[in-house]
């Protein structure tokens, strides 16, 4: 049944991505309306199924890399859905949802058993630390489509090519604010979850901060945004010169979740060895 | 019934014509009525604009009523006929229905995709319409070109892009700024040029204006149009950062603002951006301008870059709308020829009828031991043989539909079986169109 329900929703992801890529090429408003409620109605299948793995399992579904791309996929749907009303700009579906397809579609290739957890994972700071995470990573997302999409504005406004896509395109404000907003509300969540995660430490391992690769990448992802923030509020950092630094917080940010389970050294956060030998 | 369209545009006319043959938009009851009211036309409308003046007519003779509306254009202006006819020209059925259909989609305006022509057709349609000189042929006509103008409107890209220099700037503004109404416009120099693009800006929602020149009187004069600000020419630099867009247009041969200039306002703006738009030539502003980050210059050829291509997307998506014309014009013809034959069946099928029911009667009266169910049989019997009979003739009219022998059937129906011409009845018509 869960599964079933999972699978529709990539179907639905991969379907709504290629009719919002067709969208950046076709100039057909009835495109990015269908996407747009097409992307809506997977987010809602999405969310059943995320609500039944959480009682099928009885615990927070973000513990191994099935449970955890999909929750990330499923947070950046929900942000993205969230700005598209906000600011009415169908095209950033074209450069948001390819990147929750892809998150989903990794998900899929990851074994769906529902894993024992250790006893240290045994926390309702999984709930608040984990799902503020990657609440947090999902407005960085959508920060990072948006800045693509400035980047690519800018490009046409400087080299004076103002073909289809930049009559597609919104304005250069509009992009730089979706980027301002987005980091107005993914600053405070990823500090907040980094607090609660050095909370969690300290009940579950006796301290609140191991330098483990994840915290520190996490640290590192932390200040690029608080650099970035800063700079804004300060010097007024906007346009191209934000746009670029939150592309750059993106990736970081990626390899922080991803790219740290391919460090030599352990990590108390690496998704495999998190669960240890004996509990897969 | 037939369509006919007689008139001049910019095309075949210069304006010293079309001012003489343009009708007074508050004063057009007049001008209306009389159309109206020549012989061999029955409904009439003038669409009276700076590009155009054309009548369009409905009448039963092309060649007279198209005569007459020639006449009555040259005679209500008091300009001899033979001045006039050169620059007329004049169209009936199918093609006068195209050339409608082009003019309400913008397609034959001077700027093609410009949407005022539209809006001027409505208000000449309000105008007949008021003073009911158009009738069902005529109403039924304006309408579908009103929704072909539409469909083209939606289904094409042709009214998308600006295509005047200064409509250019300000869609590159809107582009870099997005919503406009809190932004200012500086105005450097002063040229017919810059005050356009001014005015467009104001147009579209900018807050504040300020003006600088050489001669400070004339900036103050200049400021006082656009209710803004006079600023000296020596303080330039002093005022440039709370300007969001720069018009320049001064008569300098060398470069009067540099991209080290720019760098320092920008910095002193935080950032926000700025637009410069460079339309003096020689250049006033230093080409290098456009690196400085959030900075973009547009120069006039660049402006006219724009324009161009925006002409070339606009000469494509041209094509598109004559085909959506060409299928529009098809269901319309039908309709109308369809209208031409309408009261032809009508006539026919009551002339039918009355015989039937005057016979009948006749038959019945003098029958004295009819059967309790005969007259119901007799009923039956007579429609069906005249339902039978008629049912060919009906059948070729309706197929004959648009083509030069629907004249030839329709007269030769109405000599053959006497039949009275019967005015068309605009409710029973709309089932008509397929």
């Amino acid at each position: 049944m869960n599964a079933l329900l999972f699978y529709s929703t990539l179907g639905i992801y991969c379907i709504a991505t290629f009719i919002y890529l067709v969208y950046l090429l076709k100039p057909r408003e009835i495109l990015g309306r269908s996407a747009h409620w097409l992307i809506a109605a997977g987010f809602l299948i999405h969310c059943a199924f995320t609500v039944i793995r959480y009682i099928e399992a009885g615990h927070t579904p973000i513990t191994n890399l099935h449970e955890s791309l999909s929750f990330f996929s499923l947070a950046v749907v929900g942000v993205f859905i969230a700005f598209e009303r906000k600011y009415h700009v169908f095209i950033l579906g074209s450069f948001v949802t390819p990147l929750a397809f892809l998150l989903l579609l990794a998900s899929s290739l990851h074994s769906s058993a529902i894993p024992l957890l250790p006893p240290a994972l045994k926390s309702k700071w999984l709930l608040v630390h984990s799902s503020l995470a990657f609440l947090s990573y999902a407005t960085f997302a959508v920060a990072f489509g948006a800045a693509i999409m400035y980047l690519i504005q800018e490009h046409f406004l400087k080299k004076k090519r103002l073909g289809p896509l930049y009559q597609k395109l919104p304005s250069l404000v509009i992009l730089d604010e979706i980027n301002y907003r987005c980091l107005t509300f993914g600053f405070p969540l990823l500090t907040i979850a980094i607090i609660t995660g050095a909370i969690w430490a300290e009940t579950a391992w006796g301290t609140y901060w191991s330098w483990d690769p994840k915290e520190t990448w996490s640290l590192i992802t932390w200040f690029i945004y608080a650099a970035l923030l800063h700079g804004r509020l300060t010097t007024g950092w906007r346009g191209k010169r934000a746009a670029m630094l939150s592309i750059i917080g993106f990736c970081v940010m990626l390899f922080t979740f991803l790219g740290v389970n391919l460090l030599p050294s352990a990590s108390l956060h690496s998704y495999d060895r998190l669960l240890g030998e004996k509990y897969r | 019934m037939n369509i006919v369209v007689v008139g001049l545009s910019h095309k075949t006319a210069s304006v010293e014509i079309r001012e003489k043959v343009a009708f007074a938009p508050n004063r057009m009851e007049k001008p209306l009525k009389e159309l109206a009211g020549l012989p061999d036309i029955n409904e009439g409308l003038i669409v009276s604009t700076c590009n155009r003046v054309e009548i369009y007519a409905s009448t039963h003779d092309i060649a007279g009523g198209m005569a007459r509306v020639k006449r009555f254009l040259a005679d209500f202006h008091n300009i001899s006929l033979d001045v006039l006819e050169p620059h007329l020209y004049s169209h009936h059925g199918e093609a006068a229905i195209r050339h409608l259909f082009r003019v309400a989609s913008s397609l034959d305006s001077m700027v093609v995709g410009e949407p005022q022509i539209l809006g001027q057709i409505k208000t000449a349609y309000g105008y007949a319409a008021e003073y009911k000189t158009s009738g069902i042929i005529l109403n039924r006509f304006l309408h579908k070109a009103f929704s072909v103008a539409k469909r083209v409107r939606t289904e094409t890209k042709i009214a998308s892009s600006a295509v005047s220099v200064s409509f250019a700037a300000v869609e590159l503004a809107k582009k870099i700024f997005g919503d406009l109404t809190d932004k200012t416009v500086m105005l450097i120099g002063a040229g017919e040029m810059c005050e356009l693009a001014a005015k467009h800006f104001l147009n579209n929602g900018v807050r504040g204006v300020m003006v600088t020149n050489r001669t400070y009187e004339r900036a103050e004069r200049l400021a006082e149009e656009f209710d803004g600000r006079a600023v000296r020419f020596e303080d330039l630099f002093d005022h440039l950062h709370k300007a969001d867009i720069i018009l320049s247009s001064t008569g300098a041969t060398h470069f009067i603002i540099g991209a080290k200039d720019v760098e320092a306002v920008i910095h002193r703006r935080r950032q926000k951006p700025m637009f410069f738009i460079d339309i003096a030539v020689p250049r006033d502003i230093d080409p290098k301008v456009n690196d400085v980050e959030n900075v973009y210059l547009y120069d006039m050829d660049d402006l006219q870059g724009v324009v161009s291509s925006n002409l070339q997307l606009r000469a494509e998506e041209a094509k598109k709308a004559e085909g959506i014309i060409d299928q529009e014009i098809g269901r319309f013809f039908n309709w109308l020829s369809l209208l031409e034959v309408t009261p032809t069946i009508v006539a026919l099928r009551s002339r039918f009828e009355e015989v039937r029911q005057a016979e009948l009667a006749k038959t019945v009266a003098g029958w004295k031991d009819l059967p309790p169910d005969g007259q119901k049989r007799l009923e039956a019997l007579t429609s069906a043989i005249t339902n039978k009979l008629l049912h060919p003739p009906t059948n070729l009219l309706k197929r004959t539909g648009q083509g030069g022998r629907i004249d030839l059937y329709v007269d030769a129906l109405r000599q053959l079986f006497e039949l009275e011409t019967v005015a068309p009845q605009e409710e029973n018509l709309d089932d008509l169109e397929e």
